[in-house]
C-alpha cells in the first residue's frame, strides 16, 4: 500500500502542495486527475524523492516504510519506478542502452531486456536508434520499458499519453492494463479523463495542491457535477 | 612572416595530443558534474612533480606515470569527498572552491619543489630523434602524439562500449532521471572525477618531460584546456579532440607567424566559434 499523508511541497518559497493525501492499495491503479499546474507532477516528484520540490511536511509510506528523506536511487531500489512527464529519455543512449545500463543484458530475474523487447516489439526493431530518432509513441514505450528495468512494484506514470495520436493512446492504455494484470501497482497521472476512467480502479482529483475528491472510477464517470467543477469537463 | 614547416606542424600536433589528454579529463568532469574544475591545472602540475620524483626514485618512466595517475586520482577523491560534496548543487561555490584549491596546491608545490624548473627524465628508448620526410623529429614527441591517440581510443571505448560509459553518458544527459532509475549517481560522479584527475596527472608527467615543470605551468595548461573545452563543447570527447587539434595548431601558427599575437590567434577564433555556437562545436543544451 502507498500512503501519502498531508504532504506540503515547495519550490523555493512557492507553496505548491498543501497537505495532499492519497492511498493506493497494492495491485490497483489510481488515476490522479487535475488541471494544468495543480501539482500532479510535484506530487509524483515528491514521492520519487526528486528535488526540487522540497517536502517540508507530511509522510510517504510504501509497504509501511517511510520514503521521505531517502535519495531517489534508494527509493527506486525499494521497487518504485517512474515514467516521467515528457519521457526524459537520454539523448546519447540508444534504445538498447537505455535498458542495458539499468539491467545487464545477461541478467535473468524479473524484467529482462529480452522480456521488454517481447513486450514492446517495436523497440526491438529500433534498438540501435537513439531516442530522438523514435516516434512519439515509441519514445513513450521506451520510457515505460526503461522504468520496468528497475523491476518496480509501484509505477508512477506521469501523463504517459500526453501528446500522442489516438492510436498510440490506445496502445499505451493497453500497456497500462497489461502491467496492471502483471500485478503492478500504478499511480497514473492523466489529463485524458476517458483514459483515466477506463484504466483506473479509483480516481483522485488534485486542485491547487490538495486532493479534493476521491471516488471509484465507475462512479466518477457519472458524477458530472464534480467533473465539471474540477476538470472543466462538460 | 614565416610559413609553417613540417617541424612546426608536428609541434602543433604533439602539443594538441598533450592538450587532449589533459582536457579530456577536464571535459568529463565539466560535462557530468557541471564543475569547472579550476584546480585541474594544479592537478596536472602535481602529477608532473610526483612523476618526476617517482622517476628519479625508481628510474622507470612507466612507474612514474602510474604513480602520478594514482596519486592525482586520490587527490581527486579527497577534493570531491572532502570539499566539493559540501557545496553540491551550488555551481559558483564549486568553481570558487576549486580555484582556492588551485592556489593552495600551487603554494604547496612551491614549498615542496621550490621555483626551479624540472624535466621528467625520458626513458632511453624515447631519446633522440627520428629522421623522416627531411626533418629530424624528437622521438619522445612522436610518442606523445601516439599516446594522445591511444588515450582517445581508450576513452572512446570506455564511453561507448562499456556499461560504465553508458552510465556516464546518461548522467551527462540527465543525472536526475538516471538517479530515479535506481543508479547511485554520486558513485558515478566520483569515479568520473577520479578518472578526470588521473588524466590530468598523466598529462603532468608526459608534459613534464618536454614542456618542463615550473610554478605557473598549471595556469598555462588550464587556460589552454579551458579553450579546448569551450571550443569543443562540454562533456564531448570528440569535441575535446577537435578543440585540442585547433588550439594546438593555432598555437604553433601563432608562435611562428604572429609571435606578438600568439594568444590572440587562439582566443580570437574561439570567440568567433562561440558567437555562432555558444555551446561549442559539439555542445548540447542541458
Ligand atoms: N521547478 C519549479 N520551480 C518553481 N515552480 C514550479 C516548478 N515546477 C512546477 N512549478 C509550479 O508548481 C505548480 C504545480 O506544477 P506541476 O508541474 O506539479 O503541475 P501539474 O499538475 O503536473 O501540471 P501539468 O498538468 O501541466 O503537468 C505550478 O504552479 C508550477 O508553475
Ligand atoms: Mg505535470
Amino acid at each position: 500500500m502507498l500512503e501519502v499523508e498531508g504532504l506540503h511541497s515547495f519550490y523555493g518559497d512557492a507553496h505548491v502542495l498543501h497537505g495532499a493525501s492519497l492511498t493506493l492499495p497494492e495491485g490497483e491503479v489510481l488515476a490522479l486527475l487535475g488541471r494544468n499546474g495543480m501539482g500532479k507532477t510535484t506530487l509524483i516528484r515528491s514521492i520519487m524523492g526528486l528535488r526540487p520540490p522540497a517536502v517540508r511536511q507530511g509522510s510517504i509510506r510504501w509497504k509501511g516504510e517511510e520514503l521521505l528523506g531517502l535519495p531517489a536511487h534508494e527509493i527506486a531500489r525499494r521497487r518504485v519506478g517512474i515514467v516521467p512527464q515528457g519521457r526524459r529519455l537520454f539523448p546519447s543512449l540508444t534504445v538498447l542502452e537505455h535498458l542495458t545500463t539499468l539491467k545487464p543484458a545477461r541478467a535473468t530475474g524479473g524484467w529482462t531486456v529480452a522480456k521488454a523487447f517481447e513486450f514492446f516489439p517495436r523497440l526491438a526493431e529500433r534498438k540501435a536508434n537513439r531516442g530522438h530518432e523514435l516516434s512519439g509513441g515509441e519514445r513513450q514505450m521506451l520510457a515505460i520499458a526503461r522504468a520496468l528495468m528497475t523491476d518496480p512494484a509501484l509505477l508512477l506514470m506521469d501523463e504517459p499519453t500526453e501528446g500522442l495520436a489516438p492510436v498510440m493512446v490506445q496502445q499505451v492504455e493497453r500497456i497500462v492494463l497489461e502491467l496492471r494484470r502483471a500485478g503492478l501497482t500504478i499511480l497514473l497521472v492523466e489529463q485524458n479523463l476517458y483514459s483515466a476512467l477506463a484504466l483506473a480502479d479509483r480516481v483522485s482529483i488534485l486542485e491547487t495542491g490538495r486532493v479534493v475528491h476521491e471516488a471509484a472510477a465507475s462512479e466518477a464517470g457519472h458524477d458530472h457535477a464534480t467533473l465539471t467543477r474540477f476538470l472543466g469537463v462538460h | 612572416m614565416n610559413s609553417l614547416n613540417l617541424f612546426q606542424l608536428l609541434n602543433g600536433l604533439t602539443f594538441a595530443a598533450l592538450l587532449f589528454v589533459v582536457a579530456s579529463g577536464f571535459t568529463l568532469i565539466f560535462g557530468l558534474l557541471r564543475i569547472v574544475n579550476l584546480a585541474h591545472g594544479a592537478l596536472y602540475l602535481l602529477g608532473g612533480y610526483i612523476g618526476y620524483a617517482a622517476a628519479l626514485a625508481t628510474g622507470s618512466f612507466l612507474l612514474a606515470v602510474l604513480a602520478a595517475m594514482a596519486s592525482v586520482a586520490l587527490a581527486g577523491l579527497a577534493l570531491d569527498q572532502g570539499l566539493l560534496r559540501f557545496v553540491r548543487g551550488f555551481e559558483l561555490r564549486q568553481v570558487l572552491l576549486t580555484l582556492g584549491v588551485a592556489f593552495i596546491l600551487n603554494d604547496l608545490g612551491l614549498l615542496a619543489w621550490g621555483g626551479d624548473t624540472f624535466t621528467v627524465p625520458v626513458p632511453e628508448a624515447l631519446r633522440g630523434a627520428l629522421r623522416f620526410a627531411g626533418v629530424f623529429y624528437p622521438k619522445y614527441r612522436l610518442f606523445v602524439l601516439a599516446l594522445g591517440l591511444v588515450v582517445f581510443l581508450l576513452l572512446w571505448l570506455l564511453l561507448n562500449r562499456t556499461r560504465l560509459g553508458a552510465l556516464i553518458r546518461a548522467g551527462v544527459d540527465d543525472a536526475e532521471t538516471l538517479e530515479a532509475m535506481g543508479v547511485n549517481i554520486r558513485r558515478i560522479f566520483l569515479v568520473t572525477f577520479m578518472l578526470g584527475a588521473a588524466l590530468a596527472g598523466l598529462g603532468g608527467v608526459v608534459g613534464g618531460a618536454f614542456l618542463t615543470l615550473y610554478p605557473g605551468a598549471d595556469s598555462e595548461i588550464l587556460v589552454f584546456s579551458l579553450a579546448v573545452v569551450i571550443i569543443g563543447g562540454r562533456g564531448s570527447l570528440p569535441g575535446a579532440a577537435i578543440g585540442a587539434l585547433m588550439v594546438g595548431l593555432l598555437n604553433s601558427i601563432g608562435q611562428v607567424m604572429f609571435p606578438e599575437l600568439a594568444y590572440f590567434v587562439i582566443f580570437g577564433p574561439m570567440a568567433l566559434i562561440l558567437a555562432f555556437r555558444p555551446l561549442g562545436l559539439f555542445g548540447r543544451a542541458a
